[in-house]
């Protein structure tokens, strides 16, 4: 039988938090980022280390805050689109549909049909992409370097597509209130098909070298685990929600756009680790794929994509308050946008699931992990700042 | 919801109930008993989610309206608690007891708008601003412009040219101006 370890040379816990004296030079600190290829972009864990047990942990955001929603109340409604794009990198599309349908709500503005479908393709196009880029990173924390090269490659496949259907590769403006700028270009379906199988044979192959590897598992296996208790507690919603056995989707509870006419359900797991994560946002991938098809097939093929909006420029919304939210691939992502009846927002707040995350979920999960698990751990929780630090 | 409103109206001094849609809510609270709503709401109600925290800047009315936005994932209902305080005296009683995440949203409250939430742990930490002292900036005063204009232009060494001028000159330097 196994005899417990000694953790006599470990710091004391009171209240569940070390007791570190840094003079006692038992301890190092760590900059874990920003510049590093293990963080999820422009934010730093401060980490003290006994050993390579990480026994403290602060994240530090700030690197790149613009100040997006104090810049969005000195501007117009529709100049806002521009700013709204940035607040996510890797899934813009998200940003540009919660704050087109708040203004819709608050403007009384319904859009047709056609375009619910194109947003809703949008949307999930977004979601696939985005993954794509969460996958190479979740790999190359744990040393698959190459999955990352093949992930990136197949993200640019999906950019290609962005760019035909909306112009731009990563922010596409695309969503506006009333509806699409566009439809879909000639030959899209199958184009986008084409990369579909693409990312589906992909996907088959990263399956056979990562989910099915043994230092990918022996690592991941058991580590980072989200106890149920905390889902509330600490306001954790999305994969790393559902990874636990909790079914929450907003797509689902909520509907919005036509997800209450497509079929799909929510995909969930049980063991809450690193593992059970990554397998929770592969079974989404392949969901993604699905629902892709699903709405190629059914959607409106003619019909109008935009209603007529008032002359943007003196655009005035009416006075009221909303809230609305979509699923990102993170989770809850969601706009709250207050109009006094002026030209400009009076007040823009956005929920971004990076915001728990990355603070609260990331300091506390971070204890007790050996420092060569901390970048994985940390791409496991699939966090953005710009949607810390609006 | 609005059976919820009814339902509080006499436990709470709530007012102002507004229904924005169907699962949407939003109901007033002097903030003295803000606290203990949003406590109650948590463990009787099953508002189980702080979706987020945050505050608007009501300048012409001298108040700050903070607003506790909570969801019900049995009923998928949402509710916005709106608390005016006054901006003279912009303190609150600390929610980080009941979310974890609070603490952060009191800590980010407090860097942009001055909001005090005495015992929130890290409250005086700062959020995301290092060396700031100017007004928090999320207020209404503050000017974003005239701090961009003073503090990065005009500076030592930094030349401000006319678009047009300059463009006169690089690219038809001898034929003056037209």
């Amino acid at each position: 039988m196994m005899s417990a370890p000694d953790r006599s040379k470990y710091p004391e816990l009171v209240d569940g938090k070390p007791v570190v004296d840094l003079d006692s030079e038992k301890y190092v600190k760590l900059w874990h980022g920003p510049q590093h290829p293990g963080i999820t972009g422009n934010m730093s864990l401060e980490l003290t280390l006994c050993g390579d047990e990480v026994v403290e942990c602060k994240t530090h955001v700030g690197y790149l805050h613009r100040g997006f929603e104090k810049l969005m109340e000195r501007r117009t409604w529709i100049q806002n689109f521009p700013v709204v794009c940035r607040i996510a990198v890797p899934e813009p599309a998200f940003n540009e549909y919660l704050y087109a349908a708040g203004l819709e709500e608050l403007a009384g503005i319904e859009p047709p049909e056609r375009a619910q479908w194109i947003r809703t393709l949008n949307l999930e196009m977004m979601r696939l992409a985005s993954f794509l880029m969460w996958l190479g990173g979740q790999a190359g924390a744990f040393g698959n370097g190459t999955i990352g090269q093949w992930t990136v490659t197949h993200r640019d496949y999906m950019l290609d597509l962005f760019e035909e259907m909306t112009g731009g590769r990563i922010y596409h403006m695309y969503m506006l209130p009333g509806g699409v700028r566009s439809g879909l270009p000639d030959g899209f379906e199958e184009r986008l098909e084409a990369v579909l199988k693409r990312v589906e044979k992909l996907l088959g192959e990263i399956e056979l070298v990562l989910l099915h590897n043994a230092v990918f598992k022996v690592r991941t296996v058991g580590l980072g685990i989200i106890d149920k208790e905390m889902i509330d507690r600490y306001g954790i919603t999305g994969p790393n929600q559902r990874a636990c056995g909790i079914a929450r989707d907003v797509r689902k509870d909520d509907p919005y756009l036509v997800y209450d006419q497509l079929d799909f359900e929510v995909v969930t797991g049980t063991a809450s680790d690193v593992y059970e994560r990554t397998l929770v946002r592969y079974g989404e991938m392949y969901q993604c794929i699905d629902l892709i098809r699903q709405i190629l097939e059914r959607m409106p093929q003619d019909g109008p994509f935009h209603e007529p909006l008032p002359n943007v420029l003196h655009w005035k919304i009416p006075p009221g308050e909303t809230y609305v939210k979509a699923e990102c691939t993170r989770g809850e992502k969601g706009y709250y946008i207050v109009s006094d009846g002026s030209l400009y927002p009076r007040r823009i707040c956005i929920r971004g699931p990076s915001y728990t995350h990355a603070f609260p979920v990331m300091e506390k999960m971070a204890i007790g992990t050996d420092i060569a698990d901390i970048a994985g751990l940390m791409v496991s929780l699939h966090t953005y700042p710009p949607e810390i630090e609006r | 919801m609005k059976q919820l409103f009814e339902r509080l109206r006499p436990l709470f001094a709530v007012t102002d109930f507004k229904q924005q849609r169907a699962d949407l809510a939003f109901m007033h609270i002097p903030k003295d008993y803000a606290e203990m709503l949003i406590r109650h709401l948590r463990d009787h109600e099953g508002f189980s989610h702080l979706v987020f925290f945050t505050a608007v800047d009501y300048i012409e009315d001298g108040i700050f309206r903070l607003i506790y936005m909570l969801h019900n994932y049995e009923t998928k209902d949402t509710l916005g608690v709106h608390v005016d305080l006054s901006r003279t005296e912009a303190v609150m009683t600390s929610i980080h007891p009941l979310w974890e995440q609070a603490a952060l949203y009191q800590r980010e409250l407090k860097e942009m708008f001055g909001i005090d939430f005495p015992g929130s742990p890290g409250v005086d930490e700062g959020f995301m601003l290092e060396g700031w002292d100017e007004i928090p900036p999320m207020r209404r005063e503050f000017d974003t412009r005239a701090y961009s204009e003073k503090t990065f232009f005009p500076r030592e060494g930094r030349k401000k040219t006319d678009p047009r001028a300059h463009m006169q000159e690089q690219l038809y330097p001898n034929e003056g101006e037209k």
